[in-house]
């Protein structure tokens, strides 16, 4: 399998502070990668440091294309769908409208009305309140509206912030159960941020451990879950 | 810049400066007795302008550079020091002195009383309210009703006082140490305001409302209270102007005053008390040379119209919020932090 | 009861006037929550195009579609080269900048046309409709022109991709970026958008109050009332207030304080509103984040 984002070096801001160093990571073609950490690790901030919303340094190369000073929006365009902390609703939107936003930047029209019925198969609840104001939504189904938005988008790559954030349990389980169909049956590869390490380490293939800003540790999934020690000292379970 | 408006009022190395500032200005109208130029009094008359518009722009700064809250709608609180002035002047044969004082009052209570509304907006809303009282005041002043105190659209003609007790200098002259004075003491005053634990608590509002509040800070009062002496303030400018132009009009006060004073205040430097004065020479500068830029552009670019002093404020503001959002003041003192201690103070 | 009706037309021409104003200042508020103190002399500006272009010969229509254009791009220029620097600016910067855009384009019409009144052609005609000296047709024409706007506008931001990637940046702008959605384009086509608007405003006020360049100050401060009063972040609202805003003005003018106070009256509706019912009649309330 071939990589599809490679990351060399990848360093980020907030103002003064350093919040992330020199992360280096790669992601294979339809492979499902897992970012562990306490809070504070730099999670959240390699995501953002991808898509170039925060100040970065480093090389980011997606598909053999180098990505480091391309905009947010530009990134977007390539394939790369972050769906983003806190889910991002627009919320005075509708549902409908929050995914025929996507109809903006896509070309192929009739694609993109394929994928809204697809979307709808893997999401029949959205369907359901497909004319409500998205606000209105529970914060599961925001969830829900926030990855079928970034798969409206036809990516190639996905990078989820946290998407067991508030929810309750038999929701998580349901997107997750989700997430696996889409990794499978969209061959979308994905790049998680997860508290919930248990969970994550169902659905990667990959782990990246990460610590103050800097990786302490890689590795397929399997040996992480196999690995007691190294659970209790980081995952903490 | 809120560290740099603490430096300029609190500074005690600054006050020799202000005082030779000061008593060169005084030394001023000296001049006069050595030079029998015939414009000698057009200069002491600007000088007067220069140090009216001061006041004005310091009493704008107070409220907008110290306390952030932004007004586009001083010169209706000028109109009402001018017009209180010539009103009391005119009917009630006040002496002119006296009417200061009085119009610091009127102005204060008038300010006091828009703080109150001021007080739930912010920002851009605020801007918006003041916009609206500049524009609606000159048609205000217009009104019939009460044209027989206003004057109505052609105002009030006033007598320009003698200097007392027989004192050997010209009305022109006597008028510019009149407004000198009255600069010396508002600004000390607004400089004590500032420098004490009032000051403080005006600031700590500019730069964090709700923190001030959360800090014991009654928010409320300090916002109007500042609202109303800042409309005090250039209310005793309004009602100099009035005293040493001896004569008000509804047209004077337009929405252009208040963005004269706004250009003042961004040449100067928001959050500077020496930044009033450059700024408020330089606004007569600019209206007295505006006919020869406008004569010069007419001849460059071969117009067929005058170039109104619009067009100079207006491009002047725009380049300032580009390259000196500090203003003249704040561009110096960079200068003299860069020259003097060298990149440490940076 | 004929004085009435007629007031109330009148009322209902400036108020669609007002209207247009007021839809300009909400396009801009919405992408950018920045309140253009230039709208009115950008419209002003605008107009003039419109004079000159007539006044060399071109028909008016032509005209009339020229000038919008033009003010289009003027708009989206003026967003890219001068506002767009100062996007992270303080809201003081904001406004010293505004009202310098609004000194600059008073001084240059005046430069360029002189502040000599001038009149300005008016596509229909003076004459009566009912044949009873109650309503022009003018005036239906500016009532029309006006709620045609809207429709077109209505349109655009309901039912084409673009409207939605422009409503959807406005509201969420990290979010609509992740969407791919250029923002900063999207809040430069807010300001083509609200500067066209201007110059139709301008272009239907012109024949009524002749032009000149202060032709637009006192209608602001009326388009300000109007979106204020509807809800400064509700075009449908910021049109209604408009209407309702016209039509105060004409009754309170004709029957209460006369049309000598007519600006007062503006500000009280200004400071009113803003003091006890901020986000307007048709508003929903905007819960300030810290």
């Amino acid at each position: 399998m071939a990589a599809l984002l490679e990351i060399k070096g990848l360093s980020a801001w907030y103002g003064q502070i350093r919040a992330l160093f020199d992360l280096d990571l790669t992601i294979e073609q339809g492979g499902v990668t897992a970012l562990l950490g306490a809070n504070g690790a730099g999670k959240t901030t390699s995501l953002r440091g991808i898509c170039n919303m925060i100040r970065r340094a480093g090389t980011t190369i997606m598909d053999g294309t180098d990505i480091s000073r391309r905009t947010t929006e530009d990134i977007v365009r390539m394939g790369v769908a972050h769906v983003p902390e806190g889910r991002g609703t627009f919320v005075a939107l509708t549902v409908e409208e929050n995914l025929r936003l996507a109809f903006h930047i896509r070309r192929d029209r009739k694609a993109a009305e394929r994928d809204m019925e697809k979307v709808f198969t893997y999401f029949p609840r959205l369907k359901e309140r497909i004319h409500q104001q998205a606000g209105t939504l529970s914060g599961g189904e925001q969830q829900m509206l926030a990855v079928a938005r970034a798969l409206m988008l036809a990516p190639r790559l996905m990078l989820l912030d946290e998407p067991s954030f508030g929810l309750a349990p038999l929701i998580v389980q349901e997107i997750f159960r989700i997430l696996r169909r889409i990794n499978e049956e969209e061959k979308v590869s994905m790049l998680i941020v997860e508290q919930n390490a248990a969970l994550a380490l169902e659905l990667a293939d990959h782990v990246y451990l990460l610590e103050t800003g800097r990786v302490v540790m890689s590795g397929p999934s399997e040996m992480v879950k196999n690995d007691e020690t190294l659970r209790k000292a980081y995952l903490g379970y | 810049m809120a560290a740099m408006a603490q430096s300029w009022a609190t500074k005690a190395g600054i006050g020799k400066v202000a005082m030779f500032f000061w008593v060169l200005l005084a030394a001023l109208p000296l001049a006069g007795f050595v030079t029998d130029s015939p414009s000698f009094d057009y200069y002491m008359f600007m000088g007067q302008s220069m140090l009216i518009y001061a006041i004005a722009v310091l009493g704008l700064n107070l409220l907008i550079g110290f306390n952030g809250q932004i007004s586009l709608g001083h010169s209706a609180f000028f109109a009402v020091g001018a017009y209180t002035a010539a009103i009391l002047m005119n009917f009630g044969g006040v002496p002119y002195w006296l009417t200061l004082p009085i119009a610091a009052g009127v102005c204060f209570g008038a300010g006091f009383l828009f703080g109150f509304p001021a007080l739930k907006l912010e920002g851009h809303y605020l801007a918006l309210a003041t916009f609206t009282l500049a524009i609606a005041v000159p048609q205000l002043l217009k009104y019939k009703a009460i044209a027989g105190w206003t004057g109505g659209v052609g105002g009030l003609l006033l007598d320009k006082p003698d200097p007392p007790f027989g004192i050997p200098l010209s009305a022109d002259q006597y008028l510019y140490y009149l407004c000198l004075v009255v600069a010396m003491v508002v600004f000390w005053g607004v400089f004590n305001l500032l420098r004490g634990r009032s000051g403080r608590a005006i600031m700590a509002i500019r730069d964090h409302g709700m923190a001030a509040g959360t800090m014991g800070i009654d928010t409320g009062l300090y916002k109007t209270v500042t609202f109303g002496i800042s409309a005090g303030i250039t209310g005793v400018a309004g009602a100099l102007s009035a005293i040493t132009i001896a004569y008000v009009a509804p047209d004077s006060f337009t929405l252009q005053l208040s963005i004269s004073f706004l250009v003042g205040l961004v040449v100067g430097g928001i959050a500077s008390l020496p930044g009033c004065v450059i700024g408020g020479a330089f606004i007569v500068v600019v209206q007295n040379s505006s006919q020869s830029i406008s004569d010069w552009m007419k001849d460059t670019f071969s117009l067929r119209y005058d170039v109104p002093a619009w067009a100079i404020y207006g491009t002047l503001l725009l380049l300032l919020m580009f390259f000196l959002p500090n203003g003249i003041a704040g561009g110096l003192a960079v200068l003299r932090a860069r020259l003097g201690r060298g990149s440490r103070q940076s | 009861m004929d004085f009435f009706i007629q007031q109330i037309a009148a009322g209902l021409t400036n108020g669609a006037i007002y209207a247009c104003v007021a839809l300009g200042l909400v396009m801009i508020y919405v992408s950018t929550d920045h309140i253009n103190f230039a709208q009115g002399e950008m419209a002003m500006f605008a107009t003039y195009l419109a004079w000159a272009m007539i006044d060399a010969g071109v028909s008016y229509w032509v005209a009339f579609g020229a000038t919008i254009l033009i003010a289009f791009a003027s708009g989206l220029f003026i967003q890219r080269v001068i506002l767009k620097p100062l996007e992270t600016a303080p809201v003081l910067a904001l406004v010293v900048c505004f009202i310098a855009l609004l000194s600059i384009f008073n001084a240059l019409a005046g430069m360029i046309w002189s502040f000599t009144i001038k009149q300005f052609p008016s596509p229909f005609p003076q004459r009566d409709v009912f044949g009873n000296g109650l309503v022009s047709v003018q005036q239906i024409g500016v009532v029309t022109v006006t709620l045609l706007m809207l429709c077109l506008l209505t349109v655009f931001f309901r039912f084409t991709t673009l409207g939605l990637a422009m409503r959807a940046a406005a509201q969420n702008a990290t979010s609509a970026r992740l969407m791919g959605v250029r923002v900063s384009w999207m809040l430069a086509l807010g300001w083509g958008l609200a500067s066209a608007i201007g110059a139709i405003a301008g272009m239907l006020v012109a024949p009524i109050v002749f032009l000149d360049p202060n032709m637009m100050t006192g209608i602001l401060v009326y388009g300000f009332a109007g979106a204020l009063v509807g809800g400064i972040a509700n075009p449908l609202g910021a049109v209604a207030g408009g209407f309702i805003v016209g039509v105060l003005e004409n009754l309170v003018g004709s029957y209460i304080i006369g049309n000598e106070l007519k600006l007062s009256f503006a500000l009280i509706m200004v400071v009113g509103v803003l003091l006890l019912k901020p986000a307007g009649i048709f508003g929903r309330v905007i819960v300030k984040r810290v």
